[in-house]
């Protein structure tokens, strides 16, 4: 806790300082620097925690409006964790990346109150996850908003930019729109605001658990971007700046889980449907999150997509969880917790690392348009080895962490599979089919994005010569896919590590947890082994070849079927590589081609673009705002401008509202 | 999880055997073609002579295009050691050792379609391009197809999988035994390039998926690609014929026999296939890979009752 508290007040005063100090280098050394010691010593802390060291509470009241009341048990303490390393990590990376460049615009505002506005988000996030009082929690979850609201919006003469930041500050609110009626009704029901009474409370509203699941995942699942409530990640993770997208996407969205998670703690024994209902969320969002991202042209809203993809495998997890805690096989309920825990924590390192290495790109190339990249791993090694582990990662393939968690909930969905009750084996095949779908096209995409980005030749000239970024940046991206490698090596260790969240989280007795971890811990022992024979295979070979050829090898230009003069405009670009999934899934993405073709028998050019808007943000909620403002168009007439107008409006709804209590 | 020294004898079968079974398809299809056909063992000595030659890498290339022939090897070995042969058990098994196997060729294909676009050829992209598609549409026809035989034997562990079906769940659950091998034949065929997704022999690249993806590796790197594709037909060709094939008596030669008796059936019926069937055009390959797993799902219908 000591810990904890330091570390907040070290993140929280070093932003203010920076946000005061004059000189940009100052504030960015204050900003960053405090950012990165309080992440060391609150990761420590929460490190110590997520083991099980006795759960450490702290309470003050402030007067009447609420009490301070935060505590670390396994479960806080396994988000805060993910939370401070991500969040050092990335201020790490952002100190460099915010430096001035030649040829951009300094016009972007002071590192300072940037570097507020990210260390007021790490600490509310780290707030969020230990808050044990309603008022508390939303006033972090707010605070949490509005921070990365800011840090969203920091190159706010764009266009682009600041539309991304209004949809953000619109969707955010409309999920906290749906957490006060939820806290509102748990806190009447116990007349208090406190977390520790709203089990008693909700059992007392046991009718009503349903409603407050669904306020819960409506709300919640805003936050986490669950599909089709996700419409705010594309748009705003490609605006913030990279290290802000890698704490948002990899950490921030993370919230919405916790405060899932948090909130079935509180509802006591789960009903069959919420397990039902979060694995056909979990389908539509891996399967609709990794199609849009295919569809992509943009770096970074390819990536954004995927977090969709990746919350809905986390729910998966979870959805599998909830079954088994629901239908009483503690084994299921085990795995599948225990998958969607990891995978948040999996999500974190892998996302973070990828979009630490788009905006190498980015910074490099100054374009995040994937069709106009080529080459880059020659140029940028660095990046390219880092991205490279990402995308091995993030495809949940063996021998990185993204595996461990999607084998666990591959476990479980076998595992449910075979179970003789119709509600938990239906579930769990479609569990099953949507991770083999998930997983087949996640490698599909990153195939793509490392494929054209990274390797061939550059499909443009490019204006300035790429090249990797410099120590800070190349040293965060190694951190964390250092940490991508070291999570899958000690991953069966890790699994039993996590029995008292695992624990937490389902509501099982601890020692049932722990006893049901043993055999999945002993599985990724043997996965482990056998990955590890694969690398020393890979390198063996790698060896034995060299020794083949010993210096016969003869460098030529790629064969193209012996055309002689290949170009790089020839190479296969990212759109044509996606096209055959997209145009099969077509139906489902509604691609939009704008063409010219070709005509007569001297064409003076051609061009094809196609766009994928969102369909959630196009076919759902584009016709229910624009139904909205035709309904309150009619009001329009009170919207004079006048003040004294509208503070006859407030005289007199007073007086209604005084008349109607009388 | 003791070592049994049977699984090292199946592993050191699929090593040796493994490109035999390229062999035997082969032959097959030059006897329907009136030809005498090559050697059974051609595919080891093309092997042998490969590894004697120089390589010839394009400038374009990083050392991602030397990754993927030896990434591919090596996944397939490891998973040839994962994978339990004529009802024995794998080296290493435990329940979702099939989630490793698939995923280890998961790996290979990452690696190669990398490889494939390192060289900047528009050939290669397309084929690469292909691949990830069909690849993507066969996992979940595969993992459907396995789950109709883990709910069969009550175990999602290869090996006690596998060595679970014997004739007594055969005349209980043969419809949809029947149907999960139909679909896991075709996963098999699509994943190993064969007619009627892929053909080997094509000459056109156009019209290639696998092979095209390959068409700059020379040398030893190629050896790796053949041998790697020929462990992949084994491995999964042995998940095929332990459902196929339910010979358990407990005797490890009469179930070897079987089960090399087996393989030889379904590399004459690859040939079979390959001599009696045209490619099927490139769009009308993702309909058979999602009828192959809407035949799985059948299968699974089937055993909820």
């Amino acid at each position: 806790m000591t810990s904890l508290l330091v570390s907040l007040g070290v993140v929280c005063s070093g932003g203010m300082a920076a946000a005061i100090v004059r000189r940009p280098r100052a504030a960015t050394v204050l900003g960053a620097g405090s950012a990165m010691l309080g992440s060391v010593l609150g990761a420590l802390g929460a490190a110590r925690a997520v083991i099980g060291a006795p759960v450490e509470a702290l309470e003050f009241s402030w007067g009447d409006f609420g009490r301070i009341s935060i505590a670390i048990d396994p479960l806080s303490a396994f988000f805060l964790l993910p939370i401070f390393v991500l969040s050092g990590v990335a201020a790490l990376y952002g100190a460099e990346y915010l430096k001035p460049r030649d040829g951009a615009s300094g016009a972007n505002g002071s590192p300072g109150l940037h570097w507020l506005s990210f260390n007021l988000l790490c600490a509310s996030m780290a707030l969020v996850v230990v808050a044990r009082d309603a008022v508390l929690f939303l006033v972090a979850w707010e605070s949490m908003a509005l921070a990365s609201f800011f840090l969203v919006t920091r190159e706010n003469d764009r266009r682009a930019v600041r539309d991304a930041g209004w949809l953000y500050l619109a969707a955010t609110h409309v999920g906290t729109a749906f957490l006060f009626p939820l806290f509102l009704i748990l806190s009447h029901e116990a007349h208090t605001t406190d977390f520790s009474a709203f089990p008693a409370a909700a059992a007392a509203l046991q009718g009503s658990s349903g409603v407050l699941f669904l306020l819960a995942l409506v709300g919640f699942g805003t936050k986490a971007g669950i599909l089709p409530l996700h419409i705010w990640l594309p748009e705003a993770h490609p605006a913030a700046p990279s290290h802000v997208s890698a704490v948002m996407s990899g950490v921030m969205i993370k919230t919405g889980i916790y405060g899932l998670v948090r909130m079935l703690t509180f509802l006591g024994p789960p009903q069959e449907w919420w397990g039902w209902a979060l694995v056909a969320l979990g389908c539509a969002s891996g399967v609709g999150g990794v199609l849009f991202a295919l569809a992509q042209h943009d770096l970074k809203r390819l990536l954004a997509y995927h977090s969709v993809e990746n919350i809905g495998i986390i729910l998966l997890g979870i959805g599998l969880g909830i079954l088994g805690v629901a239908t009483h096989v503690p084994a299921l309920a085990v795995l599948g917790f225990a998958g969607g825990l990891l995978h948040v924590v999996n999500h974190a390192l892998f996302k973070g690392l990828l979009f630490l290495g788009a905006g190498s790109v980015l910074h490099a190339v100054g374009s995040g348009e994937i069709d106009r990249m080529g080459g880059l791993l020659k140029r940028m090694p660095w990046t390219g080895v880092a991205f490279l582990v990402g995308a091995v990662a993030i495809c949940g393939l063996p021998p990185l962490n993204g595996f461990a968690s999607e084998f666990l909930v591959y476990a479980g969905a076998f595992g449910g599979a075979g179970s003789p009750t119709n509600a938990v084996s239906i579930p769990a095949l479609a569990a099953l089919v949507g991770l083999a779908l998930i997983g087949g096209l996640a490698a599909a995409c990153f195939a793509k994005a490392f494929g054209v980005v990274f390797l061939g030749e550059p499909r443009e000239e490019l204006a300035s010569h790429p090249h990797d970024p410099g120590l800070p940046m190349r040293l965060s991206m190694a951190l964390l896919a250092g940490a991508c490698a070291l999570v899958a090596l000690l991953a069966p260790w890790i699994v039993q590590a996590m029995a008292p969240a695992v624990s937490d989280a389902s509501g099982l007795d601890a020692d049932l947890v722990a006893g049901q971890l043993a055999a999945p811990s002993r599985w990724l022992g043997l996965i482990v082994g056998a990955v590890a024979a694969l690398v020393a295979l890979v390198l063996a070979l790698i060896a034995w070849r060299a020794r083949l050829l010993a210096g016969r090898i003869a460098t030529t230009g790629t064969w193209d079927c012996g055309y002689a003069r290949p170009t790089a405009r020839m190479q296969y670009t990212a759109s044509s590589f996606a096209q055959p999934i997209t145009a099969f899934f077509g139906p489902f993405l509604r691609t939009r081609a704008h063409a010219v073709r070709t005509a007569g028998y001297f064409p003076p050019g051609a061009s094809h673009a196609t766009e994928t808007p969102d369909v959630a943000s196009e076919r759902v909620f584009a016709p229910i705002l624009f139904a909205t403002k035709q309904a309150l168009a009619r009001l329009h007439w009170m919207q004079q401008g006048g003040v004294h107008l509208y503070v006859l409006y407030l005289a007199v709804t007073l007086l209604v509202l005084l008349v109607w209590k009388l | 999880m003791q070592l049994h020294a049977l699984a090292l004898v199946h592993l050191a079968i699929a090593l040796l055997l493994a490109p035999i079974l390229l062999g035997l398809v082969n032959r097959t299809k030059a006897k329907f073609a009136g030809r005498r056909g090559q050697p059974v063992m051609q595919t080891w000595y093309d092997l042998a002579k490969l590894l004697h030659k120089d390589e010839v890498r394009s400038r374009t290339t990083t050392p991602v295009f030397g990754l993927g022939p030896v990434v591919g090897l090596a996944a397939a070995a490891i998973a040839a050691a994962l994978v339990p042969m004529a009802g024995g058990p794998a080296i290493v098994a435990f329940p979702g050792d099939l989630v490793l196997v698939a995923y280890l060729f998961g790996l290979a294909r990452f690696f190669t379609v990398g490889a494939a676009l390192d060289t900047g050829s528009a050939f290669e992209g397309m084929g690469a391009s292909r691949e990830v598609l069909f690849s993507a549409l066969a996992e979940p026809a595969l993992f459907l197809g396995l789950a109709v035989v883990g709910r069969r034997t009550g175990s999602f562990s290869l090996t006690s999988m596998l060595g679970a079906v014997d004739t007594g769940l055969w005349t209980r659950a043969a419809p949809e035994l029947a149907l999960a091998a139909i679909a896991l034949g075709i996963v098999l065929l699509a994943e190993n390039a064969r007619i009627p997704v892929d053909d080997p022999n094509t000459h056109l690249e156009l019209t290639m998926i696998h092979e095209v993806m390959v068409l700059d590796h020379s040398g030893p790197s190629l050896a790796a690609i053949e041998y790697g594709s020929a462990l992949k037909l084994w491995v999964l060709g042995s998940v095929l014929v332990g459902i196929a094939v339910p010979v358990r008596t407990g005797s490890p030669w009469v179930d070897g026999g079987a089960f090399l008796a087996g393989m030889a059936v379904l590399a004459i019926a690859i040939g079979i296939v390959e001599s009696t069937m045209a490619r099927l055009r490139l769009v009308r390959v993702p309909q058979l890979l999602v009828s192959a797993g809407g035949l799985a799902a059948i299968a699974l219908v089937l055993t909820f009752r």
